[in-house]
């Protein structure tokens, strides 16, 4: 199966850990991702935040090149699938004329975790599966912008997603429950108001705490950077000895199903997760 | 500080609102304060986002550009998700924010606007990617708060976590490669420009 891929500007830098476990899980799985040509930043939250007409220009040019080379696009960061997602709303709306490209929408624009778990391709993965991720206690944390708002990413169950628990069922991992899968970590807002962030991640530390989970496991990028990077320092300030580890999805299945690089994609991360995932014998 | 010159239409920045594929008009807004209710940041706001659309209803335009709340929203879409009448309330903090930079309101979060306008002025100065890196050296540098920042030991933990990651790879000072497509992004952001300034 080949598709075309929108890895976005952040799995070109910070995020190279992400774009790593991708390429090995991809190969893994028999998926081909052929980087879209020539494609441009989305404009991010800065676009829409600030330029509205620049934040449908941006995501329109790589729509454009996309609907050329063809198949559908799978993008990995939940808030570059917004923007495409909003371009391609846009597109098709009273905004067209405004906007002034010849796009007509013929391709569909995936989030990777979507695409991933649809059925036959998930009962597949579980054949794959050689190294079940028996004893991970687990909660699912999904990017706001993968799922909301519903009439931009065309999602049915974004108030409780269930993917990400189907997936980990299927790795042999122990999914938990909770409430808080889509309250939102702050995204950007974590250079310029980090204090801002640390009030929201604080929250969800504790109430994945409680719910008994010892790792996160996201799909953004974002996600994992406000989750993982301020751990330690948020740790630090409220008293509390937090040690959760925060995986990507892909990380997980590249884990059970056997892919050599996998010490190499958590060495990215600052919550070493091996301590972990040696206590429970899966490394 | 309430206009006193109260008029019942939406505010002026607001009007074109309708006219974007997701969302119906402030007016029709009944105040169930659902909005409200799922926003994560209330906390850090002066003005719950139902009053933000209450406000803008009654054309109180000047007291929402001023207002914290716009620059302190994360734009994670709980409430344009929730609202029960289709109102696209995160669309509406956004088009304020585009009005109060256009007409000049200072931005009581300054440091959001400025990093707003650095990552917009980074990709375009990248010739159409993000350098993360130059990102982060133009903001800190535009803050004009180094030294308040070196005192603090803030600067010291940005530049300890620049190096754990730049160790791992994951922050490397590069330009992005140019693009075949740099004219072009040339123009979309001069035509932005264009906007700004007419």
């Amino acid at each position: 199966m080949k598709v075309t891929y929108y890895p976005g500007c952040s799995l070109e830098g910070t995020a190279i850990d992400y774009a790593a476990s991708i390429a090995g899980v991809a190969g893994l799985l028999g998926l081909e991702l052929a980087e879209l040509e020539d494609w441009n930043c989305c404009g991010a939250s800065a676009a829409h935040s600030i330029d509205h007409a620049l934040a449908l220009a941006l995501p329109a040019r790589n729509l454009v090149l996309a609907e050329a080379a063809g198949r559908d696009v799978v993008v990995p960061c939940a808030l570059c699938f917004n923007r495409l997602k909003a371009a391609d709303k846009a597109l098709k709306g009273p905004e067209k004329a405004a906007v002034g490209v010849d796009y007509q929408g013929a391709i569909k624009i995936w989030d990777l975790l979507d695409y991933l778990t649809r059925e036959p391709d998930l009962s597949s993965l579980a054949q794959k599966v050689v190294r079940p991720l028996a004893g991970l206690k687990a909660v699912g944390y999904y990017g706001c912008l993968a799922a909301r708002p519903p009439a931009v990413t065309d999602k049915g169950d974004y108030e409780n997603p269930q993917n990400m628990e189907r997936l980990l069922k299927v790795l042999g991992a122990e999914p938990i429950d909770w409430s808080y899968k889509t309250d939102c970590c702050g995204a950007g807002l974590a250079v310029p108001r980090p204090d801002l962030i640390d009030t929201l991640v604080m929250r969800l530390y504790e109430r994945a705490l409680k719910a008994g989970a010892e790792c996160f496991v996201v799909s953004c990028q974002m996600c994992q950077a406000n989750l993982d990077l301020p751990q330690q320092r948020i740790a630090a300030q409220a008293g509390r000895d937090y040690y959760l580890p925060v995986f990507y999805f892909t990380e997980l299945i590249g884990l059970a199903l056997g892919h050599p690089d996998v010490k190499k994609w958590l060495r990215g991360h600052l919550v070493d997760p091996l301590p972990l995932l040696a206590r429970l014998g899966l490394i | 500080m309430f206009d006193q010159n109260l008029t019942i239409r939406p505010a002026p920045a607001l009007e074109e609102v309708p006219a974007s594929a997701v969302s119906a008009p402030v007016t029709s807004c009944h105040q169930c304060k659902k909005c409200s209710s799922g926003c994560p940041l209330t906390f850090a706001m002066d003005l719950l986002p139902d009053a933000v659309i209450r406000l803008a209803l009654l054309g109180q335009e000047m007291l929402l550009l001023g207002c914290r709340t716009i620059w302190v929203c994360s734009s994670c879409e709980t409430c344009t998700t929730r609202c029960p009448n289709g109102i696209d309330i995160a669309g509406v903090m956004d088009r304020l924010k585009e009005e109060a930079l256009r007409q000049g309101v200072a931005p009581p979060q300054p440091a959001v606007a400025r990093f707003h306008r650095t990552f917009l002025e980074t990709v375009r100065l990248g010739g159409g990617r993000l350098s993360e890196p130059l990102l982060l050296g133009l903001y800190q540098l535009k803050g004009g708060d180094t030294l308040a920042r070196l005192k603090s030991g803030a600067l010291l933990a940005d530049l300890r976590l620049g190096w754990e990651l730049a160790r791992r790879g994951r922050l490397v000072p590069r330009l992005p490669r140019r693009l075949k497509g740099a004219p072009e992004i040339k123009k979309i952001f001069a035509d932005a420009h264009q906007r700004e300034e007419p």
